[in-house]
Parts: structure tokens; C-alpha cells; sequence
């Protein structure tokens, strides 16, 4: 089913389906509490699971377990209606932003007098900070539609109550109050008119939230802009009757974990732990298609194409962030020159190489790469938002870097903005010149960082995607998509040779030739094919590499060890006694000019036509076991034709 | 929905609810009954129960409720007016 970006908080990934069971474990995790909470916290939680969570954090704090690294805080809480779920969700998502919560609520309906009160629970908490979440129900706002001075009376009286509570927290000892608008029920009595005739509920509603943001200016407290969220998911999904009828639920439970997440952004940004920097891949997220394939004209990225637009919108979304002062970083697999040429050459970009501090445009894995980016940056990996569309690399930053925000990323291009917004990763609750500045200060001069040894355990990671690969000869069904992939790959291609789809036909049909279709399945999905190899025996006991290239989107998975051991096999059961690979060096396949030497082949001194000759004897050669599950299929028993 | 099938749906929603997978519903049970089962968690389990069967409860419906009995037979009833 498709998860909403609001109610499902999308942009984090999905719960386990035992996660019950892992709160359970948790508590004996011993030292690692705090960090096996932390990673429960960062799934996307129902309310439910949120309040199952909170469970945990209080059994550890009763059992007096500490919760390193988690930072503590207090926080107050003000409201009316039913708040004890709200205190719970609050505190299980806390810990994702890296806070161990204790709350004291105001007794209920008691926002006033537990504020003025020095022995309410409220005020003896001594809290961090203050959350006052009323709502219309709560305040003097008496509908007086027609009579101005009575609209005046009612919005003033309001802000004045509010400044009343406001105050009363701070006398009390509590550094500084957040305090929530309001958001209109969507109930009107007259339509359009209740906009703008003085005294309906939306006129007082729009007026208190007006004089919110005045009163507030110039203070130290904040506003939680409960009506922009209540607005962006509909005041008509917002607010629930039944469900505050039922059990005074101020807002519909199915929000609780969104609204949870706003109060902490706001929470974590007062203490300086919002991200600060977006590191992003390039194909496929910032433009469409694959530059080192594409080409410059290759690429979707501009007006005229819906798809370009999209990628267009996403760039200019991201100049915004850079022009608040959120650092910018490209975590690229794609030769370096290559992956420059979009933003020094093509007209339709709008950012351009000046706009990011780094730029890591390599074959290696992107957890070293990212990990160097936070070096050189002298940021914490908490510091961090990476954005990619391939959810293998989103996946695999998140096991290694988990302290890195890696947010889900929708199939569509047109809604990476929306979704990168919705994740609230850069919440802000000040904004000054220095803000602004401080994405040049990094020089935006687009190096490249060192990468200082390899992060984390990707031979682990690997190994637990419980990849597939499948191994067929060319047929009928695979025809058309091997004679795209041989005719559109350009960088992990060994030859460049080019066939047709008539050509390829005859591929399937020769006898001298060992062809090879490959798959890959993991856990996150289906890659479809993704390799082609081409084996030709000119001579006898020789097969000669023709053809073999692969999708870059699989590098650094062992893909071609896997197709070496299933051309090894393949020739040990036809007596073949020697592989020849063959590299035809180009422009655009700088990639693969060591492949035959990782893979163990000898080059031979000699070459032929402007390629490099390399050769591997198959008696002796080994593969290190792959960590795949392998099937071959489709092949017919040993042809005599291929066979001396 | 017949009671039967409406009384095994609510037990899985109840032993997921309550982490409790040897949880069994009877028709005499109450609140007093099952572990963990208050007035706050009588609010949540209510809503879960809302939204897996896609309805909506009131909260007169609500009041009127003495043991599973009545639940399974107020959930099979609203169930069965929705066309489960």
C-alpha cells in the first residue's frame, strides 16, 4: 500500500513487522540501550508503535539504565484535552533527535492555573522549555460575527491569556516557552465571508495566529506553527469530532507522529541540532538519466520536458536551502570529469560547481565518501542529509552512517522537493546574515575531500541484502532489452561494440558462442538485467570476451566476480582452457581499465587493434565465494561445436 | 462479518495491541482482565480497532459497552453496515 508522505511519515523507512519484540530485546542491550533505542526511533512509527516505544524508554528509565548518547531534556507541557499520548509520542520521537525526555504535564484543562502555580508538576519539572498546546476550545475566542470592537476583544483577550501563561512559565524558572497556533475548524456558518467578516471564528482564529507572531517576535519564545501543518494535511483530516468527542483528542490520532516530529524539529533546532548540510547524488536525482551513458544531450534536466522539469523544480529547491546557508556536498559514482560536465556545460542547470563545498565523484563506496565529506567539513555525521534515488545506497549509508539523515525518496522526480521539505531535517528557528553566509564559507570551491580509509562493514551490508543474481543465455524474451543495454552502456564496457537486435537474434542461435543474460534481486527489489557478456571460441580451447558490460547502478557488489565464476564454470564443463578479455579503451570507459586485472587476468604483451589482450588460464583460476545466491538455467548440455 | 470471524479479527488486533500473543478473548472479559488495559490504553485500542476495521465508533456506541461481548457484537454490526 502506498505510504503517505504525513500520515506515514514516508521519508523515514518502514517498521519492522516484529518491533514489538525488538523493544522487548532492547532493554537488555546493556550499553548499547541508548543506540538500540536510537535505531528503533528511526523507523517510521504509527502511534501506537510510538507509545510502545515510550514504554521501553520508561521501563529503562525506572530500571535507572542510562541512555547514552542521548542527550536529556525537560520539557513542559501545557495543553488541554487528553494529553498523555501526546507526552508519549513526543518522547519516542525525541530520541531520533537525539533527546531523552522527562515531561510534566499541566493538569487537564489546568493551562493557566499550573502555570502560575511554583508547585504545579509543571513548574517543579524546572523544564528546558515549555510546549503550550492550546486550541480554539480552550481560549475566550466567543464568535461575535458582524461586530468588529467584539472581534478585537476576543483576539486581544487571547494573545493576553497566552502572554499570561507565557510569562507565568518564565517566572517560574523555565528558559524559554514554544507556543502553538491555532488551527481553524473547518466548520464555517457563512463560507467565503468567514474569512473576512469580523467576529466568525476564522476571522478571530487568523487574528490570534497574526498576533502570535508579533507578540512573539523579539522574545526568546517560539511559535510551532501548528496551523501550517494542520492546513498542508487538511484542517478536514486535522481535526477529528468524533475522535475529540470520544476522548477529548484535541487532533486526530493519525497525526500524532507527525506532530510529534514538528515539536521536536522546533525542539532540536533551539539547541542546535538541526543538519546543516545535504549531500546529494547526481543521476537520476539531480538530472534524469545517467551522464557517463546519457550524455549531455542525454541527460532530462530543463523546460520543454516533463521529466526535466521535475528534476529542475528538485534543483531549485536545493539552491533555496543553499541560500539559507545549508552547505552543499555531491556523493557521485561517475568519473570525476564526467560528472562535472552537466554543470560547467549544459544551459538548463541551475546549479553550478561554485554552489557545493564538495564534490566526490568516484567509483568508491559512498559511506567512505561520506564520511570524508563530514571530515573535511568538521561536521558530525548528525550534521548530515543524504539524498539519493537508488535505494541500495540509501540503505546501505543508513546501516553504515546511521547517523546520517537518508530520507526515502518518492518514485517520482516532481516530488523529491516536497518530500525533502516534508522530512524537516533543516528546521530552523532563527535566521541571520552569518545563516546565510555560512554555505560560502565553506568556499564552494567544489573539491574533492580525501577518503581516509574505508567506513563500516559493506561486506556485511552486502551480505544482508540477500541479492539473486540469474544467469541466462540470450533468448527471445531478453532480445530487446540486451541489444538497448549494448547499445547505450558506455562506461562498464569492456569493447563498445555495438550489435543490433538482427544480431543479437543470431547470438542466441550460434553455436560458437556462450552468451550471458544477467539479474539481480535483493531485499529492496527487482534490478532486472543488468550485465551482458558475449564469449566467442575463434579458437580452439580460447573463448574470447566480445562483449561485456554492465549497469553502473550495481557497482561495488561483486557483480563481475559472480560473472567470472559463472564463466569459469561454464568453461570447465567445455574444456576450455583459457578466457581472453579483451579492453578497447574509450572516452568514456576510464572505469573499467583495471577490471581484467582485479579480476586476475595477465595482460599479454602484444595488442591487437588498439586493445589491450588480457588472459586467464581456467585450471587454475578462483573466485572468493560471492555473497549471492546464484542460478544458472536456460543453458543446453555441451554443444560439440564448443568443444574443440 | 459474522461474530465468529469479527471475535478472531479482534483478538489478533488485541494480542497485537496488548504484546501479548497467548492473549484470549472470551465473551465475559473486561478491561479488569487483561493486563495494561485502562481507561488510556480503552481510548488507543478503540482507534486501532477504528482503523483496521475501517470504522468509526461514537461515543454514545462507546459508553454503552460492558464486556468483549457487546464489543465484538457493536464491531460485527458496524462491520457488516460498511459491506466487510
Amino acid at each position: 500500500m502506498k505510504r503517505d508522505l504525513y500520515r506515514d511519515l514516508a521519508w523515514l523507512p518502514p517498521c519492522p513487522a516484529d518491533f514489538n519484540r525488538q523493544c522487548r530485546t532492547a532493554l537488555d542491550s546493556g550499553d548499547q540501550l541508548g543506540h538500540e533505542i536510537q535505531r528503533l526511533a528511526r523507523y517510521a512509527l504509527t502511534d501506537n508503535e510510538l507509545i510502545r516505544l515510550s514504554k521501553t524508554i520508561a521501563s529503562a528509565s525506572s530500571k535507572g539504565l542510562p541512555l547514552t548518547p542521548l542527550r536529556p531534556f525537560k520539557l513542559g507541557l501545557a495543553g488541554n484535552g487528553t494529553s498523555e499520548f501526546i507526552t508519549a509520542a513526543i518522547t519516542a520521537t525525541a530520541v531520533r533527535f537525539g533527546l531523552a525526555l522527562t515531561s510534566a504535564t499541566a493538569g487537564y484543562d489546568q493551562a493557566l492555573q499550573d502555570s502560575l502555580s511554583a508547585d504545579s508538576a509543571l513548574n517543579r519539572l524546572q523544564p528546558d522549555a515549555a510546549l503550550i498546546a492550546l486550541d480554539w476550545r480552550a481560549l475566550p475566542l466567543h464568535p461575535t460575527p458582524g461586530d468588529a470592537s467584539g472581534a478585537k476583544l476576543a483576539i486581544d483577550s487571547t494573545l493576553d491569556f497566552f502572554d499570561t501563561v507565557r510569562h507565568a512559565i518564565r517566572q517560574n524558572g523555565a528558559p524559554l516557552c514554544i507556543v502553538q497556533n491555532l488551527a481553524p475548524p473547518p466548520e464555517g456558518t457563512f463560507g467565503s465571508l468567514d474569512r473576512s467578516l469580523e467576529g466568525t471564528l476564522r476571522f478571530l482564529i487568523d487574528g490570534v495566529n497574526a498576533g502570535l507572531v508579533e507578540r512573539l517576535r523579539g522574545s526568546d519564545d517560539l511559535l510551532l506553527d501548528v496551523a501550517a501543518l494542520a492546513e498542508t494535511v487538511g484542517l478536514a483530516n486535522w481535526h477529528s469530532p468524533s475522535e475529540w468527542n470520544l476522548a477529548k483528542l484535541p487532533f486526530s490520532q493519525a497525526f500524532l507522529p507527525l506532530y510529534a516530529d514538528h515539536v521536536c524539529r522546533v525542539l532540536a533546532a533551539q539547541r542546535g541540532l538541526s543538519r546543516r548540510c545535504l549531500v546529494l547524488d547526481l543521476d537520476n536525482t539531480l538530472w534524469g538519466g545517467v551522464i557517463g551513458d546519457d550524455g549531455l544531450k542525454g541527460i532530462r534536466i530543463g523546460q520543454g520536458d516533463p521529466s526535466g522539469e521535475a528534476y529542475l523544480s528538485f534543483q531549485r529547491y536545493v539552491l533555496s536551502l543553499r541560500e539559507r546557508g545549508i552547505v552543499l556536498a555531491v556523493s557521485s559514482k561517475n568519473e570525476d570529469e564526467t560528472a562535472r560536465l552537466p554543470f560547467r556545460d549544459h544551459p538548463d542547470m541551475l546549479l553550478h560547481q561554485e554552489d557545493f563545498a564538495l564534490f566526490q565523484a568516484n567509483w568508491n563506496d559512498k559511506a567512505s565518501n561520506i564520511q570524508a565529506i563530514a571530515e573535511t567539513l568538521s561536521l558530525g555525521l548528525e550534521s548530515l542529509v543524504f539524498v539519493d534515488d537508488n535505494p541500495f545506497e540509501r540503505e546501505m549509508i543508513r546501516k553504515i552512517l546511521p547517523a546520517v539523515a537518508v530520507p526515502e525518496m518518492p518514485q517520482d522526480p516532481a516530488d523529491y522537493a516536497r518530500t525533502l521539505s516534508a522530512s524537516g531535517y533543516f528546521e530552523a528557528v532563527t535566521f541571520s546574515e552569518e545563516d546565510r553566509k555560512r554555505a560560502s564559507y565553506y568556499a564552494g570551491n567544489a573539491q574533492r575531500a580525501a577518503l581516509l580509509g574505508q567506513a563500516g562493514d559493506v561486506e556485511g551490508y552486502l551480505a544482508s541484502l540477500a541479492m539473486e543474481i540469474d544467469f541466462q543465455p540470450f533468448n527471445e524474451t531478453g532480445r530487446v532489452r540486451i541489444t538497448q543495454l549494448i547499445n547505450k552502456s558506455n562506461q562498464f564496457n569492456l569493447t563498445t561494440r555495438r550489435y543490433t537486435e538482427a544480431e543479437v537474434a543470431q547470438f542466441e542461435a550460434d553455436p560458437r558462442a556462450l552468451t550471458l543474460q544477467v539479474r539481480l534481486r535483493d531485499k529492496l527489489g527487482d534490478n532486472g538485467m543488468i550485465s551482458v557478456v558475449i564469449c566467442r571460441s575463434n579458437e580452439p580451447d580460447v573463448w574470447e570476451i566480445d562483449t561485456w558490460l554492465m549497469s553502473c547502478r550495481v557497482l561495488g557488489r561483486r557483480v563481475e566476480e559472480a560473472v567470472l565464476q559463472q564463466l569459469l564454470d561454464h568453461a570447465r564443463r567445455r574444456g576450455v582452457r583459457k578466457l581472453r578479455g579483451v579492453f578497447r579503451p574509450t572516452d568514456r570507459n576510464k572505469l573499467v581499465e583495471k577490471h581484467y586485472a582485479k579480476l586476475g587476468f595477465s595482460q599479454q604483451p602484444v595488442p591487437q587493434d588498439g586493445c589491450q589482450i588480457w588472459e586467464l588460464e581456467v585450471g587454475s583460476a578462483v573466485v572468493k565465494p560471492v555473497p549471492m545466491a546464484i542460478r544458472s538455467f536456460g543453458f543446453n548440455s555441451v554443444s560439440s561445436e564448443m568443444v574443440r | 462479518m459474522d461474530t465468529a470471524s469479527c471475535q478472531n479479527a479482534l483478538q489478533e488486533i488485541f494480542r497485537d495491541f496488548f504484546d501479548d500473543d497467548t492473549l484470549t478473548l472470551r465473551p465475559d472479559m473486561t478491561a479488569h482482565d487483561v493486563e495494561g488495559w485502562d481507561s488510556l490504553a480503552n481510548i488507543r485500542l478503540l482507534l486501532t480497532i477504528e482503523r483496521k476495521f475501517q470504522i468509526k465508533f461514537s461515543a454514545s456506541e462507546v459508553g454503552g459497552l460492558q464486556n468483549v461481548e457487546d464489543l465484538v457484537a457493536l464491531v460485527a454490526r458496524k462491520a457488516a453496515y460498511r459491506g466487510v
